[in-house]
């Protein structure tokens, strides 16, 4: 019995939008769209509120260490003045130099040894992923205490490295990571392709780069977000490797700026903002590559 | 290259100190009051920060669903702890934290009458205040993971659970949470993973005080290592935090395959 006012009924019951999301979202429904209105805004300002008060601390001139707040009451750029007397210009540019050379390292051993892995078949091969795996699942927190050894002796060379930026770039060059999702994103492409650059005579180099390369940008994005994020996160590895303070970097000295109590909290929250600033940049630009990352990840394992 | 390096220093590294002390250091670690404190510590990190994020996480992501470009950049404004560097988020969280009445947290939570906490200062209270920073920090990341999830869920199943009645809750238990399990599963061990391993977070927070109530395996570690320069202890540490991270990831591996299998 289903008569055009019973159907009419029913589409009234389910308002629209309703099914397609789990919590039954009714789009179109003020109510509805209140509730969640509100919903956002708390969300908002419990995740990014406190994000937002470092930026807004920044330039805010505030005695008060207690006070954060999310309008300027007194903009000014006093708290970075205080802050460049402490040198913490010195130690972003350590940060960005040892983020952006550990990065273009770091993507060129995940190119090279992805392409190894996805593309030539070897003796080994399963070892070698093995390896991989094994020391993905092995951080840095893990291996800090080897590590710092291993930096200070370094095995055949007999030279140390400790104290210079190259013991905080050399751990993070090889990513497991990186490498597995060059290698498993080259493997989607086509033989053909290869076979035919390799048939107009281009050397082995030269597909890697001019043919394999620009296939991959998608990955490469994957790659360039998670290892900047990692690499720019890194906290116990330029703490461990660093002989002098000068050579840590802008994360590490945070802790110190709050321990001087002559610089107050305004010079500190100037200094977490450009601790800041470089992974939101890199994180609105790659912001796709993030998410495509994670959840291929996730689904792989 | 480092991953070779880092594999040959873990065999060798419990004899430092060019001397050969056999089992001495993992003895050292089992029987110190300091590391047992601290295995307490991170379990109870470990599983209440895992739990609570991912529960955050699916919240976030049931309440964050839809297709609306406002959601959108909602979403993207959550998101932005995870992106955020630890050492910063320990900063401003300390900030936030500020043990004052008139501290960030203690007004904000004085609106709903709560009594000011000291919280970084309280060693009953502490553990909980790194939880929380734990949690609203890699929440969003789990969101993510949830919402490719939830977009891959079957339309079809909410309409005939809409004709059969069914109400929200029945909907959620019985279509979303079954239909979520891999990436449940796959985000539990994730948080898990992670958590053993923590920190950053703490060692911003609280440096493992107040009297070692946030004292973790890994800031002891490093406390053992490079303050105290017990290399042979910190190593054998390094270890045993090892072996239990690679025991709980071929669980891990296991439950995975498993469930391709099916």
């Amino acid at each position: 019995m289903s008569t055009p006012a019973l159907r009419k009924k029913r589409r009234q019951t389910s308002v629209e939008g309703t099914l397609d999301t789990a919590f039954g979202w009714a789009v179109g429904d003020t109510r509805s769209m209140l509730v969640r209105a509100v919903l956002c805004a708390i969300l908002l300002f419990i995740f990014a509120g406190p994000i937002l008060t470092i930026i807004v601390g920044a330039f805010d001139l505030n005695p008060d260490p207690t006070a954060l707040t999310l309008w300027p009451h007194n903009p000014s750029l006093e708290n970075f003045r205080v802050a460049t007397g402490r040198g913490i210009w010195g130690y972003f540019a350590n940060s960005l130099f040892i983020a952006g050379f550990g990065l273009t390292l770091q993507i060129a051993v995940a190119v090279t040894a992805g392409y190894a892995l996805a593309r030539r078949k070897f003796y080994g091969q399963t070892v070698v992923l093995g390896v991989f795996l094994a020391t993905m699942m092995l951080p840095e927190e893990v291996v800090a205490v080897p590590l710092a050894v291993v930096l200070g002796d370094l095995p055949l060379l007999g030279i140390s490295i400790r104290g210079t930026v190259f013991a905080i770039i050399l751990p993070v060059a090889a990513s497991a990571f990186s490498i597995l999702v060059m290698a498993a994103f080259m493997r989607d492409i086509p033989e053909e392709i290869i076979e035919a650059a390799r048939i107009d005579g281009a050397s082995e180099f030269r597909i890697l780069v001019q043919v394999i390369l620009p296939m991959c940008l998608p990955a490469l994005g994957v790659v360039a977000i998670f290892g900047f994020n990692g690499i720019w996160d890194q906290y116990l590895l330029p703490l461990v490797a660093a002989n002098r303070t000068e050579d840590y970097t802008i994360t590490v000295i945070l802790r110190s700026l709050r321990a001087d109590v002559e610089v107050g909290t305004g010079a500190l929250l100037a200094g977490a903002f450009l601790a800041l600033i470089p992974s939101l940049i890199v994180y609105l630009l790659l912001q796709k590559s993030l998410v495509r990352g994670m959840t291929s990840g996730a689904i792989k394992g | 290259m480092a991953a070779g390096i880092r594999m040959s220093f873990q065999e060798v590294s419990p004899f430092l100190g060019n001397q050969w002390v056999g089992w001495e250091n993992y003895a050292t670690v089992l029987t110190n009051s300091r590391f047992h404190q601290a295995v307490s510590n991170t379990l109870v990190l470990g599983v209440g920060q895992s739990f609570g994020a991912v529960l955050v996480g699916f919240i976030l992501a049931l309440l964050l669903e839809g297709p609306s470009r406002s959601l959108w950049f909602v979403r993207t404004a959550v998101f932005l702890p995870v992106v955020t560097a630890s050492a910063v988020v320990g900063e401003i969280w300390r900030i936030i934290y500020f043990p004052s009445p008139d501290g960030f947290m203690n007004k904000v939570l004085g609106l709903v009458g709560i009594d000011p906490i000291r919280y970084l200062e309280d060693t009953s209270v502490a553990l909980y205040a790194v939880m929380t920073v734990g949690i609203w920090s890699s929440a969003p990341y789990y969101m993510v993971i949830f919402l490719a999830g939830l977009a891959g869920v079957d339309r079809t199943l909410y309409e005939a659970a809409a004709i059969d009645g069914a109400r929200l809750r029945h909907r959620i238990v019985s279509i979303t949470i079954p239909a979520l399990r891999p990436a449940i599963m796959i985000v539990s061990i994730l948080a898990a993973v992670r958590a053993l391993r923590i920190f950053t977070d703490v060692w911003v927070l609280t440096g493992g005080g107040p009297a070692g109530s946030t004292q973790v395996w890994m800031t002891q570690i490093y406390t053992q290592g490079f303050e105290r320069n017990n290399l042979g202890v910190a190593s054998a540490a390094s270890i045993l935090l090892l072996i239990a991270s690679v025991l709980l990831t071929v669980v891990a591996i296991y439950f995975t395959r498993n469930k391709e299998d099916r």
